[in-house]
């Protein structure tokens, strides 16, 4: 590995030990020098490397972590194809997200707490990807996971937010557990951690093994990744920074799930599994989309936005696409942290109001947020040539392949349909948000300083050109870049020298396209002069999740509540406390007796003596 | 000549003698005469079993037992003294600070 490669995750690190010990001393540009210099020297770094990358997989060993007879692990970064596009999505994104906070945070009492923290997540989050062993990867995945948690926490003294802190960590808690089972199941049958091995030979496991070990896996993808059934921690993130929310849980930490799968793709390749993955990320991008659709609150609409995205990513590891899924990744990054940076500058322009129906009008005051917030929309919705069409359309043409090949069906119909449905949400927000009156006459908007609007800027760009990337037109230079790491499952466009398409997918892209113009129009027309039509029973039923909520606080909050108070009253304050009480006060009560002995006569003391002589003597005459 | 029994038993009952007079008697002077008796009946055993055995090592340990008794005296009578001094009195259960 080149000599500056291993430093990629390392400045965040250091930024965030400065900033978390001297940062509170500091004035406010020092802590935003060091706050997003240790973020562009780290994607510096990447880009150096990516520059510089040789085409063959590289590691570097830091240290020997673990080892015990045959058994070891190495804590070691690797950097390949996959690890490097994660790299530079990562620091790219989190770069621009950094300067724009420091507009965002102005006002901020906590301003170095909070670039602390932001540090501290890229360092993770950048060894979670260049991790060289499951282990490496899961001190990365808790690191983020933490982050996560403080970020979201971050105005702790709301009791909302506190919560909704606490109500992440718990629910990835279910899928960290899993994760953890599945790597001693990966260990217990290969005997090694390292993720190229782990690849490499995942197809010499036996089918049951290679079943518990991906399903178990991708449980932990799916708390980490917002996916059904632990999906109901995303929404409620909201209550942190609007920065955290485009970075953490939109561009970069919930994609881990999807990044996992990738990386140990053909572990993943067993036919359940692959079913199991599919579904579950068709279902979910429909359900997370639907409930978008009568959601009040901006920034909540984003974050079931891209729950329902992540489905699609999912959707693609599920058929088979791996490839497809990163690009994905990688524009939905673009986009969606676009969309979030304009609701942020909604929020700054009035006053942390984010409730759509006291918004309105905004495209007069807020013009260049609007825009951009327009053009976030329409790479969402997929109106070609933005990012998001192509990346979608490529999922969907590989599902239908893959249906055509005698796939389920499910994940193309669900997929177009989702695709309609998010036409049609994301409409509607706009519509809220930026059209109409003002629902207040009396508020005056600003429009967001430069220092929050260029990285809006370079995001636009990004989310109107970033298809670019995976388009056949342009060469595909993504694609053709993860070739070597996915082989066929690539799927290098035809126009950039790959497979020519099969007629099913042909079709597909058109088909999605329309849906997805067909899916403007009808938001355009539902919710024209910002009324909500009536959904009538299927308003109720998204507005209840679908029954979700009711299974959540109906059956596993309670059952889980009551443990918890069992276990906090009779078992803890009953037997635990009880058992550590008890051996003081044995203690206490032996020592009070023992105190008796201690006359101060020394004519006592002299009578023990002779008794223990006496003892003694008598033991070596009967003896 | 005198049997070795005889030396032995009335060693054992200085011995008695000392240790008793250390148990019951309160007068610090007097406990310190009664230690005095017992290291004394010690050498007395020593040198009584030094001549049954025709062996010089039991006389060797009665030199260090008396080396080790005179320094005690020295240390124990100033102890004493400084214990008078500051209380007036040398009974020595009224020194009892070490009470638990």
């Amino acid at each position: 590995m080149a000599s500056f490669a291993w430093t990629i995750p390392l400045w965040p690190l250091l930024g965030w030990l400065l900033l978390g010990t001297l940062g509170g001393r500091l004035p406010r540009r020092v802590v935003s020098l060091v706050g997003c210099g240790s973020v562009a020297l780290s994607f510096a770094a990447s880009l150096l490397a990516m520059l510089t990358f040789p085409g063959e997989p590289q590691t570097v060993q830091i240290f020997s972590w673990i080892a015990a007879g045959d058994f070891s692990v190495a804590a070691g970064l690797l950097l390949d194809r996959l690890s490097l596009v994660m790299v530079l999505v990562v620091g790219g994104v989190g770069l621009l997200i950094h300067i724009y906070s420091i507009g965002y945070m102005a006002g901020e009492r906590a301003y170095s707490r909070y670039f602390a923290y932001l540090n501290l997540f890229m360092a993770s989050m950048l060894l979670l990807v260049m991790g060289s062993s499951l282990l490496v990867l899961f001190v990365g995945w808790e690191g983020v996971g933490l982050c996560s948690y403080l970020l979201i926490g971050f105005w702790f003294d709301r009791e909302r937010a506190a919560n909704a802190g606490r109500k992440a960590f718990i629910v990835n808690r279910i899928g960290d557990a899993a994760f953890l089972v599945g790597i001693l199941v990966l260990w217990n049958a290969l005997g090694t951690l390292d993720l190229r091995t782990i690849a490499e030979r995942a197809s010499t496991l036996s089918a049951p093994v290679m079943l518990t070990a991906s399903l178990l896996l991708f449980v932990g993808a799916t708390g980490k990744s917002a996916q059904l059934p632990l999906y109901t921690w995303l929404p409620d993130a909201m209550e942190g920074p609007t920065p955290v929310s485009a970075l953490i849980h939109a561009a970069t930490m919930v994609t881990a799930g999807v990044y996992l799968i990738a990386r140990l793709f053909p572990l993943f390749t067993h036919p359940i599994t692959l079913l199991v993955i599919s579904t579950v990320g068709a279902l979910t991008a429909l359900f997370a989309a639907t409930i978008a659709l009568v959601e009040w609150d901006l920034k909540r609409v984003l974050a079931y936005s891209t729950i329902s995205q992540l489905g699609y990513m999912f959707l693609a590891m599920g058929v088979l696409a791996p490839a497809a899924g990163l690009f994905h990744l990688t524009t939905h990054a673009f986009f969606k942290s676009l969309l979030f940076l304009a609701a942020g500058s909604v929020m700054h322009a009035m006053h942390d109001v984010i409730d759509m129906r006291r918004l309105g009008g905004l495209a007069g005051p807020l013009r260049y947020t609007a825009v951009a917030f327009a053009i976030g929309a329409l790479a969402l919705v997929g109106i070609p040539p933005l990012a998001g069409a192509v990346s979608k359309d490529m999922i969907l043409e590989r599902a239908a392949e893959h249906a055509a090949a005698g796939g389920s069906v499910l994940p193309l119909l669900l997929g177009l349909l989702t695709a309609l449905v998010t036409s049609v949400y994301i409409t509607r927000a706009a519509l809220h948000t930026f059209l109409g009156r003002p629902a207040d006459p009396q508020t005056h908007p600003h429009e967001a300083p430069p220092v929050m609007a260029r990285p809006m800027g370079i995001l636009a760009l990004l989310a109107v050109f970033g298809g670019l990337l995976g388009a056949g037109l342009a060469g595909a230079p993504l694609l053709r870049f993860l070739a070597p790491q996915f082989g066929e499952a690539a799927h290098v466009p035809a126009a950039a020298g790959g497979a020519a398409p099969t007629s099913v997918a042909t079709i597909t892209s058109p088909l999605a396209i329309i849906v997805a113009v067909a899916g403007v129009v009808v938001g355009l027309v539902a919710y024209r002069g910002r009324r909500d039509p009536d959904l009538g029973m299927w308003g109720r039923l998204a507005r209840s999740h679908f029954g979700f909520i009711h299974l959540y606080d109906g059956v596993f909050v309670p059952i889980a509540k009551r443990l918890a108070w069992t276990l906090a009253g009779p078992v803890d304050l009953g037997v635990i406390d009880r058992a550590v009480n008890g051996v003081g006060a044995l203690l206490a009560g032996g020592a009070r007796g023992l105190r008796r002995l201690q006359t101060g006569y020394v004519r006592h003391y002299a009578a023990i003596i002779l008794l223990g002589t006496i003892l003694i003597l008598a033991y070596w005459v009967i003896r | 000549m005198v049997p070795l029994a005889y030396y032995l038993v009335l060693s054992a009952v200085l011995f008695s003698v000392g240790m008793t007079g250390v148990l019951v008697r309160r007068n610090a002077l007097i406990v310190f005469m009664s230690i005095e008796l017992m290291l004394n009946s010690v050498n007395l055993t020593f040198v009584a079993l030094s001549r049954s055995l025709s062996s010089i090592d039991g006389q060797l340990a009665v030199f260090f037992t008396i080396v080790v008794a005179g320094v005690e005296v020295v240390v124990g009578l100033a102890i004493i003294v400084e214990i008078f001094r500051s209380r007036a009195s040398v009974n020595v259960d009224d020194v009892d600070l070490l009470r638990g």
